[in-house]
């Protein structure tokens, strides 16, 4: 194998070489060939094969290898190319929609921070605030994360210190398979099928503990709070597993199997040496989660009912709107630049929002990996 | 005695093994909590059977006729099923827009990461650049999709696109193929590329003959599973192209039909029409290309030389 690599390349980088035609490859040896460039006739060339020394140490004065930087200083160039381009690309991210929006920014007659007024078709009044949009996504997030996170912990448990075989691989695999099932295929059956199978338990829930805010039936259709939030919770469910399941699968072998050796039961172990390893890893899994959640785009659209109450609403049972819903199901009737400016205004906050929260994961991730 | 009296503002932080405790509740608890590991992963499997069940149950009818392969939707009618028609013109969008997706984002991806493996591996520049790439990888779609639509609309003054639409999933896509792409690359020993140096060879040729043959398999996993992301994904193709009943291949014209935008398009249709067995056609096809792309990556990492882990 080695010798095959060497000749392709002497052919490829040497043109004297190539010339020399018929030189049998057998002797391949940098410095060899490297005097190859000097030499002209294959005659001399096979003359100067059988004198050369087998192992020619750099020697003083003698000339070696002319290598040819070309191709590498372009592949090298082409690498580097890639790279700036991420970079200035996520970079520009931020400035266009920045560009975008200011226009639109600037014209606003309500603040766009603590207004949840949303006009911006034509006409005189041309205000947008975000709160309500803000409200209703971290809302539906914080139930979804509520929710997804104690079944993840759970199931990566379940899989990295009970399970190793056969069935644990399959459990595994059907999680991941949930990660696959395109986001508008969860919006289609939420709001077809699961939201129409949970209504009646959202009847009884209005009907006995309406009194409560949280309860309160707002929307009589399934597309409410809870529903999205539980689309989104099996959404973000693969992403925390796996996560965690990582975190878990590192716990170093001699913590568990000294709280083993103290007598503790497969519960007192994951309480006492698995969990607390997995701390600050969990939680980053959570928080990548959250960003996932907070993002997520057509699934919510479809589900989410609408309301002309832009009130904000603190019950489960109420419908309302998300960033990205609302800046997709507007996206048709993008025409002119001012109204535009104002969706790419909320697409900048949401843009924001996510980094944080991303940023956040991260730090936790790399101040965890440092302590262990 | 003062050595043993603990120290409570150190102990209280740690969870204490109480092995004190009767052995009974030890083991309920043990029991219980093992219960509740074994529900949560029937509670996440639930959704998976139910979804494609439902999917697979109203679809499968629908992509059984063999017109659903060969005829668009320009000829028939949401509402009533005299006229036949198809997701000719969704399927070959889909895989249109994948495609130049691919074309772009995969060898993007492939360079950035051989930059950070090869070329940059412990410089700062590998830390900026790796630094933006996690920032990608948690970009929500929307916000790709306005990101293109202020550049190529609002700046540049183009007209709605399938490329767009392209572009803004090649921001998806990117991250994923990068990342995975450079985990495989850290997995190829260094022996292999002291090897090939000491025979002389160029680095790049050691890149590209070496290095890459080497975790190839690796890398197409990465590929396929990043297709399988932006070929399901709906948030760009609403923004940046209109949705059309009708085949049309040309990249550039600003109604393409995609299998997701079909999707929402027709999901406000009432149940009785023949428009809302369509919707869960469409779903059922974006299924099967979306999971047999999964699928057929993990027969790849399967049958892959370097293993993760």
């Amino acid at each position: 194998m080695p010798e095959k690599l060497w000749s392709e390349t002497a052919t490829d980088t040497e043109p004297g070489l190539t010339a020399a035609g018929h030189v049998p490859s057998q002797p391949a040896d940098p410095a060899n060939t490297a005097g190859s460039s000097t030499v002209e006739s294959p005659l001399e060339q096979k003359t100067n094969l059988v004198t050369v020394e087998p192992t020619p140490a750099p020697v003083p004065g003698v000339k070696l290898a002319k290598v040819t930087k070309g191709p590498d200083r372009t592949f090298k160039a082409m690498t580097q190319a890639a790279g700036f381009l991420i970079v200035a690309l996520v970079a520009f991210i931020g400035v266009f929609l920045v560009m975008q929006a200011a226009g639109s920014l600037a014209r606003n007659q309500a603040n766009f921070f603590t207004s949840t007024e949303w006009v911006v078709q034509g006409g005189d009044r041309f205000a947008f605030g975000i709160l309500g949009l803000l409200w209703t996504t971290v809302f539906t997030s914080i139930i979804a994360l509520l929710i997804a996170v104690p079944i993840s912990m759970g199931i990566a448990l379940l899989l990295t210190q009970f399970l190793r075989g056969r069935v644990g691989k399959t459990i595994g695999f059907m999680i991941d398979l949930l990660a696959a099932v395109p986001s508008i295929i969860y919006g289609l059956w939420g709001i077809k099928v699961f939201g129409q199978a949970l209504l009646p338990g959202y009847e009884w829930l209005n009907k006995n503990l309406g009194f409560i805010p949280l309860f309160k039936q707002e929307i009589s259709s399934a597309g409410n709070v809870m529903t999205a939030s539980l689309v989104l919770a099996i959404m973000i469910l693969p992403i925390i597993t796996a996560l965690s399941r990582d975190i878990f699968e590192q716990t170093p072998r001699d913590h568990i199997e000294a709280a083993l050796a103290l007598g503790a039961t497969k519960w007192e172990v994951i309480r006492t040496a698995v969990l607390p390893y997995g701390r600050s890893g969990t939680i980053a899994a959570s928080m990548l989660g959250l960003g996932r959640a907070l993002g997520e785009t057509v699934a919510v659209m479809i589900i989410l009912s609408s309301t002309q109450d832009k009130r904000i609403s603190p019950s489960l049972l109420s419908g309302g709107e998300t960033f990205a819903s609302k800046i997709a199901s507007a996206a048709g009737e993008f025409d002119d630049a001012r109204k535009t400016g104002a969706y790419i205004a909320a697409g900048l906050v949401l843009f924001v929002v996510t980094f944080v929260v991303n940023a956040v994961a991260r730090v936790i991730a790399d101040r965890g990996k440092a302590k262990a | 005695m003062s050595a043993t009296t603990p120290d409570t503002s150190n102990s209280v932080a740690e969870p204490m093994l109480d092995l004190s405790r009767p052995k009974g509740i030890r083991t309920i608890t043990n029991v219980v909590m093992t219960g509740l590991f074994w529900a949560a992963a029937v509670i996440a499997i639930i959704p998976l059977i139910w979804i494609l069940f439902s999917v697979v149950a109203k679809g499968l009818p629908v992509i059984l006729n063999p017109n659903w392969w060969i005829m668009d939707l320009s000829r028939a009618s949401d509402r009533s099923a005299s006229r036949p028609g198809g997701a000719l013109h969704a399927i070959i969008g889909t895989v249109e827009i994948g495609a130049i997706t691919g074309l772009i984002a995969v060898p993007l991806a492939i360079l950035g990461a051989i930059f950070l493996v090869e070329y940059a591996r412990g410089k700062r520049s590998a830390k900026i650049v790796s630094f933006m790439v996690d920032i990608l990888t948690g970009v929500p779609s929307i916000v790709a999709a306005l990101f293109i639509y202020a550049l190529m609309i609002g700046i540049l003054g183009m007209r709605r696109s399938g490329l767009a639409a392209a572009l803004a999933l090649v921001l998806l896509m990117l991250p994923t193929v990068l990342r995975s792409t450079e985990e495989m690359l850290k997995l190829v020993p260094d022996s292999l590329r002291e090897a090939s140096y000491a025979l002389g060879v160029p680095k790049w040729k050691t890149i590209l003959k070496v290095v890459i043959p080497t975790c190839f398999s690796g890398i197409s996993t990465g590929v396929v599973l990043g297709f399988a992301r932006v070929m399901g994904e709906t948030a760009p193709l609403l923004i940046l192209v209109a949705y059309a009943r009708t085949l049309s291949v040309d990249p550039m014209s600003d109604t393409i039909g995609t299998l997701p935008t079909m999707i929402n398009v027709g999901r406000d249709v009432p149940e009785k029409f023949v428009g809302y067995d369509r919707v869960w056609g469409a779903a059922l096809t974006l299924i099967i290309i979306v999971m047999g792309l999964n699928l057929i990556a993990r027969a790849i990492a399967a049958s892959s030389k370097v293993k993760n882990k």
